[in-house]
This record gives structure tokens, C-alpha cells and sequence, in this order.
């Protein structure tokens, strides 16, 4: 009850009891940082492969590494209590934006996703939702007794269904999934019951035909169907996944050589930088390269994982929690598409793949999870 | 407050939050074994089949068209030869916007609308996915440099160079050197395919057909890294093709423009032979066809017209046109009577213009009849019978020979036979035997027949080759040589086996054959003796020559003609017009030159045939008194 009551009171700065350590003092887990930087270097050093001589590029995404840095340091930096207070509007202006972008937005290879302020930046309303929802859920329901009731569970979903709608008919379905993913990620960590998980699961699988008739566009059903079937159109759709699976498949135990992938240096796989990158990691340095970033994304999800049942509040759990999961999602996506278990949709690899959106944007989420472990006395 | 509220409790929502983290771990932990389990298959289990076809999509085998051997003549000069030809060449796949990438190399080519149109067709004609198609041929220099700076507007677009045959002498020498053609499907059938699977061109006429083989070289292939959009990057193995032999001919370039010249626009064919071996020094055929443009292409009505000309441009009157020999048998004819026994050089007859046979009416006219009304040519020795060329002289010996026996001699020169050596194509002519009469036109054979045979008419039918032939058989006091024009390879060829030498011409000395060469002289030199002793060429060749020729004329008769309706009344008496014949060789002591001249349609054989000869021969010693000195 205290502890409720304090919450409902923060008080900024008031930071940390005596013992906390030099790292608690500047928000960073030391673990989790040096884990990212891991990945984020072994991203660096494939990439300076997928670029294939072009020194632009991987300059280019050092400095947006850099940038993404800094946002992980000051979102860090940022007291659980002003997200908690600051959730449900982002959430709203988040959405807000995601309607305008359907109106006024920029349309990029067929899909308008962008927010161009002209002058100044562009950006994706629906990048800000990957951790705008996740806080929104968390915001509504560390008010609630937790499991959720179905009430609760209702109006999470519906926190949740709102943007993922608006961004799947932009459409950008890739996003649509992750967003969704971090939104359900926290009723998931809430404590939802396994029996309504499962059920859910089922309906989900019985309206599947219905989903295939009238929610997915042609060329989404076109992807699902070349999925089980690449050589029906190997030089369309099937293409990518085709060439894809060869890289990797012929990548074999130790790879072919780090610089030495034909099938990326001869421009047969598609992406190569972006989001099939794992690609060229399957070919030049095989299942054992493939294995060690597996592992590195695992321990950064089991750390993370850590940090979120660490966090002072059930809000900071439950936010931090749902970003790890995220996160997740992100990679097991990517790399099951990549290697032709799901059907391709845009989502890169994380801390890997060419591009600074995605990269800030999960670095920010590694800075709130750390602010939500390490503002302790709140 | 809300009931809710009251029973909130923050230490069991985080033990419940540890529940669910840890649950949801084990999910994250489960999916990773998925994901896991799908790189096993692939790198692990499956990872042969991901390895070939990775090594499948980069390299790939390309073969390397060997570059086709040079002709030259005698003399070094090029007959045949290879030069660098672009094409513009387009992958549809490799492009996005088909329509705009035409739209860009017209723009930068500046083509028309018909230029656009055949690119379009190529197009659209059915290929293999993936493999350039080419649409444009011959580009300029300028053109391909106007490529070159626009290649990156240009993806999809290859240009391509290729060796391509040109034939620098053009029509002179077409029908000599033969040509080559595009090669099509039917010709993949009688070739074998994989040595031409780089190749373009095969060898469809003349020495480019006969020497194929030899010419083509061997193919060679080179395994190449390409990248995904089928440009190669590096070359991994190669296999360097052969290159094809190159081949020297007879062919005396100079003397083949002083013939071609010669004849000048008169339909015709000269064929001139080196005596001594049977090498084509020469050989002409006009009308002609430029065999540059079956390589570069040609329109349609181009072809069309070359195809379809009632003048047969593509036909090689040299070696395929049969014409009945004229007069030129007679040497042929009263060589057989001496052998045979049944003439002497000392016998004489009366000529007294006309012929018949005993209990016939027909009368069989001499050539000077229409001349001079006195008719005949008074008493006629063989050798007066040449070089005034008497009908009833020949006419009165053949009637007396045994046709068989007579036919037999004629065979000796190479008649009826084709006995070239890499020739294969030419024509056999005919020596009409009664056996053959009897199945070709279901007739017995008549003494009329025996009667017109010596005079060169009847069935009998001769190519220019085969009457050169003859001059060089004469000119070889009876060794009969095979034409043959091949002169000399780089290394041997295969297409010639071993060809056995014609035997000499059998029942004449030496003396026989002097005399029959100075009756020819005669033909030739003979003059200032009135028109009963003048040789028949003499009023028209025989002044001012620096040498001694033999030589015999004729004047065929064209015996028949299609009547085909579409000749109109002009070109009707046009090709009922007599073929003009002059067979000669010089000098007579040394012959180095023996050759036959056929004017189409051209009249009198002295007068039209004649001049044609000299002039060669006139051009083939200065040359050679050239080359000497």
C-alpha cells in the first residue's frame, strides 16, 4: 500500500539508497550494454561485407549507431514516472500522427508510412508505436488488479488493435506485427490466463481462412503461398526466399569466409544489407556465425528479461518486459523469413540490419528498460 | 475506491511477472530451437544441395566461337577474312521498364520508328528466359561509344562484339570463294552442334562450304563467375577455342578482276586453270551477288531480288551451267578420229557447206552457209577443218565413228563427269550415250545424233569448268589435270582425301597433240589469208600478240528454252540468242594459263568469247612476265 501510494507520488531525483553502484548512478546495465554492443559490432563487421566496398554506407551507420547510443543514454536517463505520466499521451499523439499519415503522408515503394516535416525530418509515426504501445497497455493496466479480467483484457486489445489497424493499411504489415507483438507482450507478462491464451490461439487459427479471403491483400497471399512454394515463381516472389535459403544453406558449418559469399557479392540475394542481411552471416560464417548471434540475442533477451522483473513497478515490468519481447519478435521474424519459415514481411534484423530508424528505436527501448531497472526508488 | 484497488498486490503482480518471464523465456527459448533447427537443415543436413546451387547461380559455361580461317589467293591477298562486329543485345528480364529502355536507346541512338519496330519483333520471337536477345547488328563506332556513355541509363542492354567473315573483293570473287550464311536449325543437324554452339555463321557455298571444317576451327568454352544479373565478373577456367585453318587458294585476285573486267557486264562464266595443276587461277560468274550482305543481312526485297532475278545471280554458271560446248568439242571429236584410226591428219573432204546422211534428206548446214552464199569451204584437212572450224567436216568423222568409242575419248578430258577435286558442287554435264537416251527420252539413238554430237550440239552439255578442263588436257599434250582450288594449308585438311591423278588421254603421240595445238594456233594466229584462210578468231584476236595461244571458238545453239510464259517477246529472243564459247591456253610451248569464256546469249564465239580470252591471257602473262622480272 505504501509502495502504491509512493508511486502515485514520485519524486524526481530522489534517487538511489547508498549502495547503489556506479553504474545504477549513470542508468546503464553494464551487462546488457556490453551484450548490444556484442551484436552491434558483430552487425558492423558483416555489414562492412553486405556494403561491398561501399564505405559510405558503413559510415553512414556508424553515425546512426552513435546517434542510436545517445538515445539509449538518455532514455535511460528518464525517470519511470515521467513515462508512466507521459504514456497515454504519446500513445494518443502516436495515433493521431498514424491517422494524419493515411491522409498526409509520404508514399515510399507503395506504402505511406512517412511524416515529412519539410526542412526538418521525416519519420514513421508507427516506429514511435512500437514503444508508445507497449507503455500505453502497461499505463492502463499497472492500475488495474493484475491478472487482468476480461474487461481489462478487452480494452487492452483494443489499445493495441487501433494503431496495428491503422499501420497494417498503410500498409506495413511488418510493423503492424511487432507493434501488435509489443502490445500483447505485456497483457502476456500481465499474468492473462494460459486458458484464454490458448483459446485466442484457436481462433485465431479457425478465422485463418476468413483472414486469407478478406483481410490480406494479393500480394500478402502471394508471399504465404510462394513460402510453401518458392520455385512456382522463382523469378518473382520465390525469388528472394530461393536465394535467400542458398546463401545460408550453402554457407554450411564454418561459412564460406567472411567477404566471401558469392551469392551476396554477386548481387543474387536481395536485401542483402537490410533486411535480409542474416543472410550473408548464414554464408560467409556459417551456422557457428549464425549460432554466436543467436546466442548474443538470447542472453540479451534472458538479461533483459532480468532487468524487467527487477523494475520498481509493475509499470516498469511490464514496459521493459514487453520491449524484451519485442525485441524478440523482431529477430525470430526476420530470421524466419530469411530462412523461408515465414512469409516475407519488412522487418529488419535488430542492431544488425542497414538503417537508422529501427536501430534508434530499440536502442531507446534498451534505455528505458535499463531506466525502469536501475531509478530504483520510486 | 474500487474493489479492484483493494485487492492489488504489488509483491504478488511481481512474483506473478517472475512466473510469466521465466514461461515466456522458455517460449523465447523453444522458437529459438525452431530457428535453429531450420539453419541445421539448411547448413548442416541440406547444406550440398544449397552448395551447388550456389555454385550453380554464379558460375556458368560459356563457350568461345573459334574465329574462322583466312582465305587468301596466291598472292597473299585477302579473299575471306574476320572483322570486329558490334551488336546491341537485350535481357528483358534484367530491365523494369522494358518500354523505357527502348525508348532510351532510341533516343540515344536516334533511331526511326522502323528501327524501333524490328527491335520489338526480335523481342518477341520465343527464347530462353534470361538470354540476351539481340537486336541490333552492326553498330557503328559512334554508336557503341554513345552505349558505352549511357550504360547507366541502359540496364538489361549488352553490346556484344563478334567476329564476323567479310569478303573484301565482294561480288568479284563471290562465287569463287562461296560465302557464309546464318546458321540455322536444319544445319545443326548435318554439324555437330556443340562445335557450333558459339558460332554464328557455317560456310554455305564454294570453298567456304567444302572446307568447313577446316575453316571453322574447334570451339573452346570458359567457366565464368557472373553475378545475379548475368554480367560476368571473373573468369574461372578456360578452354581456349581453335582457331580454323587458313587456307591459300589458286585464285589469282589480279587475274580474277582483269577477267571480271573482261567479261564486263555480259552475262557469262570464265573459268581459267593452271595446265600444270589443275589450280583455278580464275573464276567468274556474272551476274554476281555481294556475299557481304548474307552476313550483314539484307532486306527482303533485296534478297528478294537476288533470289528471284531471271538472271540467277546466285547461281554459278562456272561450275553448274551446262550449256551444249559447240564448236570447242571439235578438237575433242577429231582427236578421237585420229586415235580411233578413222581419220588421218592427211585427209582431206569436200566441204561443200552442207551434209547429209546416206539415204536421208536432212541436210545438215555449215555455220558459213548464211555468210557466204557460194556455200563450203572447199577441200578440208583436219587442221583447216579446226581453224576455220568446218561443220561437215565434223559432221562426215562422227558419222563414221562408233558413238561409243567417241563418247569413251570425250570422257578421257573430264566430260560427263565432275573430276574436280574440291569442287563438289559442280555440275557433271552430260555425254548423251544411247543408253541414256533410251531411258532419259525413251528414243533409240539415230545416226542424226552421231552427226550433231560432232559438232558439240545435240544432248551434249559441258560446264565452263569442265571445257577449261578440256584446254588443259590439250595444253598438257593429254595429261588431264583436276581442278582443284585449294592451293596450300597452314596444316592438312582433312576434307581431301587422297585423289588419284587423272590418266593421260590414251592412242595419241606426241605428234598428234602438236598438231592439234597448231591447228588451234591457227584458230588464233592464222590471218591475212582471205576469209576461207583466216583462223575464225584471227579478224578479232589474232593482231599484235605478244605470245603464242591456242585456241577454239563456238557459237551453241540455245536448242531449247523454257518457254516460260513470263518472258516477255524481248527477253524471249534475248535467251534464244547463241552462247558464245572460246577455249584457249598460252603459250603453247610452256602453257601456264588454260581456260574456258562462255558469253550467254552473246552471238559468235569469235567474236564475243574471243576477245574475253585474250584479254585474260594478255593479263595473266604481263603479270606473270611482271612477276618474273
Amino acid at each position: 500500500m505504501t509502495q502504491d501510494f509512493q508511486r502515485r507520488l514520485p519524486s524526481y531525483g530522489a534517487s538511489a539508497g547508498t549502495n547503489t553502484s556506479w553504474s545504477d548512478r549513470i542508468h546503464v546495465d553494464p551487462i546488457l550494454l556490453l551484450l548490444i554492443t556484442g551484436v552491434v559490432l558483430f552487425g558492423l563487421v558483416i555489414l562492412s561485407s553486405a556494403v561491398d566496398g561501399n564505405e559510405a554506407l558503413f559510415d553512414a551507420q556508424v553515425r546512426r549507431i552513435g546517434v542510436a547510443y545517445a538515445a539509449l543514454i538518455i532514455a535511460a536517463q528518464l525517470p519511470p514516472a515521467m513515462y508512466l505520466r507521459w504514456a497515454p499521451f504519446l500513445y494518443l499523439v502516436g495515433l493521431g500522427l498514424l491517422i494524419l499519415v493515411l491522409f498526409v503522408g509520404i508514399e515510399v515503394k507503395g506504402s505511406q508510412r512517412w511524416i515529412d516535416i519539410p526542412g526538418l525530418f521525416r519519420f514513421q509515426p508507427s516506429e514511435l508505436m512500437k514503444i508508445a504501445v507497449p507503455m500505453a497497455v502497461a499505463w492502463y493496466l499497472q492500475q488495474r488488479v493484475l491478472p487482468p479480467s476480461i474487461k481489462h483484457t478487452f480494452f487492452s486489445l483494443l489499445i493495441i488493435a487501433l494503431p496495428a489497424f491503422a499501420i497494417g493499411v498503410e500498409p506495413d504489415l511488418g510493423t503492424s506485427i511487432l507493434v501488435a507483438g509489443a502490445g500483447v507482450s505485456v497483457l502476456l507478462l500481465a499474468g492473462l490466463s494460459w486458458r484464454w491464451i490458448l483459446g485466442a490461439l484457436t481462433l485465431v487459427a479457425a478465422a485463418a481462412p476468413l483472414l486469407w479471403q478478406f483481410v490480406l491483400r494479393d500480394y500478402q497471399r502471394q508471399r504465404i503461398l510462394t513460402l510453401f512454394d518458392p520455385q512456382s515463381d522463382p523469378l518473382g516472389a520465390g525469388w528472394n526466399i530461393i536465394q535467400s535459403t542458398t546463401a545460408i544453406g550453402s554457407g554450411g558449418i564454418f561459412g564460406k569466409g567472411l567477404y566471401q559469399g558469392s551469392q551476396s557479392y554477386l548481387d543474387f540475394l536481395p536485401e542483402a544489407r537490410t533486411d535480409f542481411i542474416v543472410a550473408v552471416v548464414g554464408e560467409e560464417l556459417g551456422f557457428v556465425g549464425i549460432a554466436f548471434l543467436l546466442t548474443l540475442y538470447l542472453l540479451i533477451i534472458a538479461r533483459g528479461l532480468y532487468l524487467a522483473s527487477q523494475a520498481g513497478s509493475t509499470f516498469g515490468r511490464l514496459v521493459a518486459g514487453a520491449l524484451v519481447l519485442t525485441f524478440f519478435i523482431y529477430l525470430f521474424v526476420n530470421i524466419a523469413m530469411v530462412s523461408g519459415i515465414l512469409p516475407v514481411v519488412g522487418v529488419p534484423l535488430p542492431l544488425v540490419s542497414y538503417g537508422g530508424t529501427s536501430a534508434i528505436t530499440l536502442m531507446a527501448g534498451f534505455g528505458i528498460i535499463m531506466s525502469m531497472r536501475t531509478h530504483k526508488a520510486w | 475506491m474500487s474493489l479492484e484497488l483493494s485487492i492489488k498486490d504489488p509483491g504478488r503482480e511481481q512474483d506473478m511477472f517472475a512466473d510469466r518471464a521465466i514461461a515466456l523465456f522458455v517460449v523465447v527459448v523453444l522458437m529459438f530451437g525452431v530457428l535453429v533447427a531450420r539453419l541445421v537443415t539448411l547448413q548442416i543436413v541440406e547444406h550440398e544441395t544449397y552448395q551447388s546451387r550456389a555454385d550453380d547461380n554464379r558460375t556458368k559455361i560459356q563457350t568461345l566461337a573459334p574465329s574462322r580461317g583466312m582465305i587468301y589467293d596466291r598472292n597473299g591477298r585477302i579473299l575471306a577474312d574476320n572483322k570486329t562486329s558490334f551488336s546491341l543485345a537485350i535481357v528483358p528480364e534484367r530491365t523494369d521498364d522494358l518500354d523505357a529502355l527502348l525508348h532510351s536507346i532510341v533516343e540515344i541512338l536516334t533511331l526511326t520508328p522502323q528501327h524501333l519496330g524490328r527491335i520489338r519483333n526480335a523481342l518477341d520471337k520465343p527464347r530462353r528466359p534470361d538470354s540476351a536477345v539481340v537486336v541490333l547488328e552492326a553498330l557503328s563506332e559512334k554508336q557503341v561509344a554513345m552505349l558505352a556513355v549511357n550504360r547507366h541509363r541502359l540496364r538489361g542492354v549488352e553490346v556484344t562484339s563478334q567476329l564476323i567473315r567479310s569478303y573484301p573483293m565482294g561480288e568479284l570473287a563471290a562465287h569463287a570463294v562461296g560465302s557464309v550464311r546464318r546458321l540455322t536449325k536444319e544445319d545443326l543437324r548435318t554439324v555437330e552442334p556443340v562445335q557450333y554452339s558459339g558460332s554464328q555463321f557455317i560456310g554455305k557455298r564454294g570453298v567456304e562450304a567444302f572446307y568447313e571444317k577446316s575453316l571453322h576451327g574447334k570451339v573452346g568454352y570458359q567457366k565464368v563467375e557472373t553475378d545475379a544479373y548475368g554480367r560476368v565478373r571473373r573468369v574461372l577456367e578456360v578452354q581456349g577455342a581453335q582457331t580454323g585453318q587458313n587456307l591459300t587458294l589458286h585464285l589469282d585476285s589480279r587475274l580474277q578482276v582483269a577477267s571480271v573486267a573482261a567479261l564486263g557486264e555480259r552475262r557469262g562464266a570464265i573459268v581459267a586453270l593452271d595446265p600444270r595443276t589443275g589450280g583455278v587461277l580464275a573464276m567468274v560468274s556474272q551476274p554476281s551477288y555481294d556475299p557481304n550482305l548474307f552476313v550483314t543481312g539484307m532486306s527482303i526485297s533485296t534478297f528478294d531480288d537476288l533470289a528471284s532475278s531471271i538472271y540467277l545471280p546466285l547461281f554459278n554458271r562456272a561450275v553448274n551451267g551446262q550449256y551444249a560446248p559447240g564448236s570447242t568439242f571439235k578438237p575433242v571429236v577429231g582427236l578421237a578420229g585420229i586415235s580411233s584410226g578413222v581419220t588421218q591428219w592427211s585427209e582431206t573432204i569436200e566441204d561443200k557447206g552442207w551434209f547429209q546422211l546416206p539415204g536421208q534428206e536432212r541436210v545438215y548446214r555449215d555455220w558459213s552457209w548464211t555468210k557466204d552464199d557460194s556455200g563450203g569451204q572447199g577441200q578440208v584437212d583436219l587442221n583447216r577443218a579446226i581453224y576455220r572450224s568446218s561443220n561437215v567436216y565434223f559432221y562426215d568423222l562422227a558419222s563414221r565413228m562408233e558413238i561409243g568409242s567417241l563418247l569413251e575419248f570425250a570422257s578421257q578430258f573430264g566430260l560427263g563427269r565432275n573430276v574436280a577435286v574440291d569442287i563438289p558442287e559442280a555440275s557433271t554435264g552430260l555425254l548423251p550415250t544411247p543408253e541414256w537416251k533410251r531411258k532419259a527420252k525413251n528414243q533409240p539413238w539415230y545416226p542424226g545424233d552421231s552427226v550433231n554430237l560432232g559438232i558439240g550440239q545435240g544432248d551434249l552439255l559441258a560446264t565452263p569448268m569442265q571445257m577449261a578442263t578440256v584446254a588443259a588436257a590439250i595444253a598438257n599434250r593429254g595429261k588431264v589435270v583436276r581442278p582443284k582450288m585449294l592451293l596450300s594449308s597452314d596444316v592438312s585438311i582433312d576434307e581431301v582425301g587422297t585423289i588419284d591423278e587423272l590418266p593421260s588421254v590414251l592412242g595419241l603421240d606426241g605428234e598428234d597433240w602438236e598438231l592439234m595445238i597448231d591447228a588451234m594456233e591457227n584458230v588464233v594466229h592464222r590471218g591475212g589469208q582471205g576469209f576461207r584462210g583466216n583462223g575464225t578468231a584471227w579478224a578479232y584476236i589474232g593482231q599484235q600478240v605478244g605470245y603464242r595461244m591456242a585456241g577454239k571458238s563456238g557459237t551453241a545453239q540455245v536448242v531449247e528454252i523454257t518457254q516460260g510464259e513470263e518472258y516477255d517477246e524481248e527477253q524471249l529472243s534475248e535467251f534464244r540468242r547463241k552462247h558464245a564459247w572460246f577455249i584457249a591456253f598460252a603459250p603453247v610451248d610452256d602453257p601456264t594459263i588454260a581456260l574456258a569464256v562462255l558469253v550467254e546469249n552473246g552471238g559468235g564465239g569469235s567474236s564475243v568469247a574471243a576477245p574475253v580470252a585474250r584479254a585474260i591471257i594478255d593479263a595473266h602473262l604481263t603479270e606473270e612476265l611482271a612477276s618474273i622480272h
